[in-house]
């Protein structure tokens, strides 16, 4: 199939359909409320059933009990209506289910504004709800990837028995795109036979729960999740890297931030910087590897977002105190430009070439 | 152009291009010496609409009119009263950028007196690299719910296909076989061709339809 124009957010539900995707609960919330009008379209057209529920809390907790059945769901939301979900979330992750759940984020906090930003990446990392569980994140940069990032989520999702986040910003939900929808590659993936399908009075009942009450028992049903993070960590990390080599300077950026690195990195190359780029596509796992290696002669390493300072933890444990670690970001729905990258890159540098 | 009617009303799908079209129609009337007003009312869509760009238009003398709350960012379905300015003042040429489908098109519905038949252009956008688009049953459907809403009548078609900076002769060729089926159907003539300034030197001379030279105001440098 050929290339299309397609809104970020049409995109979405478009790749979710092709996923097998059926069901989608949710809420609308600018800038993503394309996704669910774009669902309430077209999943009746594929028997699958779009319901706007009453608010995020019902609309997460609708994707829990259609999780728990075995079915592939996914919810979408934007920051404030994502903060509604968090105990949904918690309770997905404890009873081990699949769903994908995509985040649109606007600026915050609170109700915040309608423009783009990426302040969530905290909550999107280091939970939100409550316990000791971990999202798959996933933080596209354009809106190809962001398509290729879902169907391969949803499968994820079922491998790992795990919620899967997308963390786009509200310029990528938003933003035209040509689009390709390939023959996507799709996993082996185990029958659900956890699913409460109902028994026919054949087998033992299916149970979904996240509440333990013996402590031995959840005790040990975390050590079981922890194991499972590990595998994840070990099998799924997805990263970008651009000639962190010979960089003088590594800009580590995602999402639509690093698109606008990388015309700030092409523009100090006419001018003789060398400049490097690493591009988490995995928000978790983090792809803390990647930095090590960085070219030992590196001066520093830029971090930049659109909120005022959050991956830059994960950076800072990545460079394990090698590299001097900077910060840029804008905020409240503001971007960055090149030029803004070009100035504090040479400020970090010492000025003029 | 010039001999386009006075108010111009430009509808379409969202994402066919619209505000693009709009803001450049825009900038070649003043660059004509039109005493020139644009009033965006997109009051669907929150990102990427023409009212962003005042500034640098009304630097080219043109009146932009939005919401009269000033800021670009504003999440209620509002639009300045200042739109009856240029409708009554016949010494303006107006272009009223719709948002996009029926929905946007609603925005329209205060200002059915104004459209009187030969008073008024409305040309539909036509985007046949949109997903919605891409045939000539589905544009008519488009076409009709937006009049149905606007209570006006499409007087032309502008053939606006495009992927973006990544735009081929064969995507503008491909929209123009749909605009033509489209005028065949309706009667309704393919009035403009619009294309990235770069392709036009590339393109077939005896096309159907003036062409209108797009420059992209809406998109930033590092998007495709």
């Amino acid at each position: 199939m050929s290339k299309i124009l397609m809104k970020g957010n049409e995109a979405i539900g478009a790749a979710a359909i092709q996923a097998g995707c059926r069901y989608f609960f949710g809420y609308p919330i600018t800038p993503q409320s394309e996704l669910p009008e774009y669902m309430a379209r077209e999943l009746p057209k594929v028997g699958g059933v779009y319901l706007q529920a009453e608010s995020e809390v019902a609309a997460i907790n609708m994707v829990y009990g259609a999780a728990g059945s075995g079915a592939r769901v996914m919810t979408s939301s934007s920051s404030p209506g994502m903060s509604l979900k968090q105990e949904g979330i918690s309770y997905i992750a404890g009873a081990e289910l699949p769903c994908l759940i995509v985040n649109i984020m606007r600026g915050g906090p609170g109700l915040g504004s309608i423009q783009p930003s990426q302040t969530d990446y905290f909550q999107a990392t280091r939970g939100g709800g409550n316990g000791d569980y971990r999202l798959v994140v996933y933080a596209p940069s354009d809106v190809q990837e962001m398509v290729d990032l879902i169907i391969e989520g949803f499968d994820v999702a079922d491998q790992y028995r795990n919620p899967v986040m997308i963390a786009g910003d509200g310029m990528i939900g938003q933003m035209m795109e040509p689009v390709e929808f390939k023959t996507p590659v799709r996993r082996e993936l185990a029958e659900k036979d956890w699913a409460t399908t109902g028994t026919n009075g054949e087998r033992e009942r299916n149970i979904i729960n996240s509440l333990y009450i013996n402590p031995e028992d959840l005790e040990q049903h975390n050590i079981r999740l922890q194991a499972k993070y590990d595998l994840i960590k070990q099998n799924e990390v997805k990263v970008e890297s651009y000639n962190i080599e010979d960089a003088e300077l590594v800009i580590a950026a995602y999402g639509t931030t690093a698109r606008i690195a990388k015309t700030a990195i092409a523009k100090l190359e006419e001018e003789g910087y060398k400049i490097g780029l690493i591009r988490p596509i995995t928000l978790w796992p983090y792809p803390y590897d990647e930095f090590k290696k960085i070219n030992p002669n590196c001066k520093a390493v830029l971090t930049a977002e659109m909120n005022t300072g959050q991956m830059i933890d994960d950076v800072k444990i990545a460079v394990e105190g090698k590299y001097p670690v900077h910060f840029y970001g804008r905020t409240g729905g503001m971007s960055p430009t090149p030029e803004e990258f070009i100035e504090n890159i040479k400020k970090i540098l010492g000025g003029e070439k | 152009m010039l001999e386009d009617k006075r108010i111009r009303v430009i509808i379409g799908h969202y994402g066919s291009g619209k505000s693009e079209f709009s803001v450049n129609y825009a900038v070649r009337l003043a660059e004509m010496g039109r005493k020139v007003a644009l009033a965006d009312l997109d009051v669907v869509n929150m990102y990427f609409r023409s009212r962003e760009k005042a500034k640098e238009l009304e630097g080219l003398g043109i009146k932009v009119i939005g919401s009269q709350v000033n800021t670009p960012a504003i999440e209620v379905p509002s639009i300045s009263a200042e739109v009856y300015a240029p409708l009554q003042d016949s010494s303006y040429d107006l272009i009223l950028d719709v948002g996009g489908d029926q929905v946007g098109a609603r925005a329209l519905g205060r200002y059915v007196d104004y459209f009187v038949d030969g008073k008024y252009d409305m040309f539909f956008i036509l985007n046949a690299n949109r997903a919605e688009t891409q045939t000539v049953d589905k544009v008519l459907e488009y076409m009709k719910k937006i009049e149905d809403v606007s209570r006006a009548k499409v007087t032309g078609l502008v053939n606006n296909t495009h992927l973006l900076k990544a735009t081929t002769v064969e995507d503008i060729l491909r929209g123009q076989k749909l605009a033509l089926e489209v005028e065949e159907k309706t009667g309704i003539e393919l009035k403009y061709v619009s294309a990235l300034e770069s392709i036009i030197p590339e393109l077939p001379s005896d096309l159907k339809g003036e062409i209108l030279p797009i420059k992209l105001f809406l998109r930033d440098e590092w998007m495709l």
